[in-house]
């Protein structure tokens, strides 16, 4: 078996290169079927329906981004309220003296909620997925510069319980993969 | 219409054909070509053409920066506001500049969440363009407010006299809703770019930039678990983007609906400004796209004649609207019977400011009418001459808004004209400036269509592709 990365370091995963999509989602389905948990699939773009063939739940980011929307809410509430209804009131709408009047302030109230959904909503996924970082094992591999082209590639970590350098080999084989190539660390 | 009978076009009827859907890639492009050659744009060797067209607007934008210089050392003086006319130029190629942002919203937001998926091919520009359009509209209020360096007041920081800000003030809303819809775009143009920053990364061959766009991409690897959540991300981005666009430019128009002069205090401001901000926005779209698929004629695969034709479509469908708000405004003129109304739009249409209302009304009105003929949607050097009628017609409708209202108020002894001064018109031409060279650097260094995305939308790109149902 091939590898890549500085074989004297600890061994990240074995790794195998598929032709197209619906290669790649069959081997994910059957993966799946064989009980890994450590185990990703690469693509240039997001396949359809590649979350249920690899058994993943939908993503949380959402239920996420709803407190970091509530959070804009609140600042813009208490913003608004705190400075222009008592820090320096200011008497201008809702007259004669109604302080509290609210639709004057919705837009910014609005706009607060929308900006804190998308920092949120941005990074939060970038920590979902761990990112930014400089570097990663599979980067070592040269083939996997395909990855952002038109190749498709599975890799199973080393950590998975599962794992054993031999079996997971004849295994990615058995799916059809090629090009099957150890991944180490630096 | 399903697969099977669109590949086997034989069995079609003369009528069936019609109705078969045209690809959204030409000629067949692989996924290999489609990074080979979206690349090969930014990693080729610099055209002649850029190099020219940098010589030309890099001088306008220093023109324009030059210009705005002056304006801060001497005075907002050098400009032609004055009394009446105090929102004048400044104001109008304000709301102009962030008019045309809109439609790049309009591309990657709504129609990403209806599932348009023609829009992939022409989202990454129009994102840019939203960009490029938004730092030109800023400078406008930023400077308009005389003194800059008090700009800072504008921000909620407690300041040495503890006054606070007028949180209902549709002035201040104005500086939440541009600066938020300033930093959604960059969020969103970024999310939608790190996929195919990696893409260049991967694909680099100097240390230099090997780094520079290693870096900017993230450390993106395309994995399933990435990309779950960076749709689910991508997706929310979107819904929120949607609410944001429409509520800009509704903010926008508050600045006039909520006051009391006559020709703004009226409650069809925010969904007129919004037709009109996508009409004006689609036209610059088709201004900076023809000539660049012009230049880079393999594009023609990917934004085809089909997509040229359905961005003409909407600006018939938003052009109409702001010819029928036209008309509805000076319906209500008529109906409303106030005669302070009555004379504001009278005063637009044969008062000193004719010629802006008349050129507007042709420009946005009657010219796009012509898309009502096919030819005319799918020639893009008549597409590409008839979206100007927009761009112009768009910039005079926010002049006729401003400056003939204020012109034209209550009192006879309170009128007056406005005249730009040689400030006011170079200034504008360097915002012009600004944009393209802004446009012109997004082609040389980032990729200008979203690979990753039109990838997607190839047949193969279906994990059941070729499968029998």
């Amino acid at each position: 078996m091939e590898a890549a990365g500085n074989t004297s370091a600890p061994v990240y995963g074995v790794a195998a290169e598929f032709q197209s999509a619906r290669d790649l989602y069959h081997a994910a389905e059957k993966i799946r079927d064989a009980g890994f948990s450590k185990w990703d699939v690469f693509s240039p773009f997001p396949i359809h329906g590649m979350d249920e063939a690899m058994g993943l739940k939908r993503s949380i980011l959402g239920k996420v981004v709803f407190f970091g929307g509530l959070t804009g809410f609140l600042t813009a509430v208490t913003l608004e309220f705190g400075t222009s209804s008592f820090l320096y009131p200011l008497i201008v709408a809702g007259k004669p003296t109604n302080l509290y009047t609210v639709p004057a302030f919705f837009p910014i109230m609005f706009e607060l909620t929308i900006l804190l959904s998308a920092f949120t909503a941005v990074f939060g996924m970038l920590i979902m997925n761990g990112l930014p970082r400089l570097n990663h094992e599979l980067f070592n591999w040269d083939r996997f510069k395909k990855v952002t082209e038109d190749k498709f590639f599975v890799a199973i970590e080393s950590t998975d319980p599962k794992f054993s350098p031999r079996s997971v080999k004849d295994f990615l084989e058995s799916l059809g993969g090629t090009n099957i190539t150890t991944i180490h660390g630096d | 219409m399903s697969q099977a009978t669109a590949e086997h076009p034989e069995q079609l009827t003369e009528d069936d054909k019609k109705l078969v859907r045209q690809p959204l890639v030409l000629n067949q492009r692989t996924m290999g070509w489609i990074s080979d050659y979206i690349s090969s744009i930014v990693e080729g060797k610099t055209p002649a053409w850029w190099w020219v067209s940098m010589g030309i607007t890099v001088p306008l934008t220093v023109l324009c920066v030059a210009l705005l210089g002056y304006l801060i050392s001497t005075g907002v003086g050098v400009w032609g506001n004055n009394h009446p006319v105090g929102w004048a130029w400044d104001i109008t190629n304000f709301v102009f500049w962030i008019g045309i942002g809109h439609a790049g919203t309009l591309i990657s937001a709504i129609l990403f969440l209806t599932r348009q998926k023609w829009r992939t091919s022409i989202n990454r520009a129009a994102e840019a363009m939203t960009l490029f359009a938004v730092v030109c509209a800023g400078i406008y209020p930023a400077l308009h407010v005389g003194r800059v360096w008090m700009a800072w007041w504008l921000a909620p920081v407690p300041n040495a006299n503890a006054i606070w800000q007028n949180f209902r003030s549709p002035l201040l809303w104005d500086v939440f809703a541009v600066s938020t819809y300033f930093t959604v775009s960059v969020l969103f143009w970024y999310t939608g770019l790190i996929p195919d920053l990696a893409t260049l990364r991967d694909r680099c061959k100097t240390k230099i930039r090997k780094f520079v766009y290693g870096v900017l991409a993230l450390g993106w690897r395309g994995g399933n678990r990435q990309w779950r959540h960076y749709e689910m991300a991508y997706l929310i981005l979107a819904g929120l983007s949607t609410p944001l666009v429409l509520s800009v430019h509704s903010v926008v128009s508050f600045d006039f609906a909520t006051s009391v002069v006559p020709g703004w205090h009226t409650t069809i401001f925010p969904p007129y400004f919004v037709a009109g901000a996508i009409f004006g926005g689609f036209a610059m779209v088709l201004t900076i796209m023809i000539p660049a698929c012009a230049i880079y004629k393999p594009l023609h695969d990917l934004v085809t004649i089909d997509h040229v034709d359905k961005m003409c479509k909407i600006i018939l469908l938003t052009g109409s609207i702001v010819g029928y708000a036209y008309l509805m405004e000076l319906f209500i003129a008529w109906y409303g019977a106030n005669p302070y109304e009555r004379a504001a739009f009278w005063y637009r249409a044969f008062g000193p400011y004719w010629w802006a209302y008349w050129a507007m009304m042709f420009c946005n009105v009657v010219a796009p009418q012509l898309f009502w003929f096919k030819f005319f949607r799918t020639h893009l050097l008549w597409v590409w001459i008839i979206v100007q009628f927009p761009n112009a017609g768009m910039w005079f409708e926010r002049f006729v808004i401003i400056a003939t209202t204020l012109a034209r108020d209550f009192m006879p002894s309170a009128w007056g004209m406005f005249h730009p001064t040689w400030v006011d018109v170079c200034t504008f031409v360097g915002t012009f400036g600004l944009f393209t060279t802004l446009f012109l650097l997004f082609i040389r260094f980032l990729p200008m269509i979203c690979m990753f995305e039109v990838k997607a939308v190839l047949p193969e790109a279906d994990p059941h592709h070729g499968e029998k149902h």
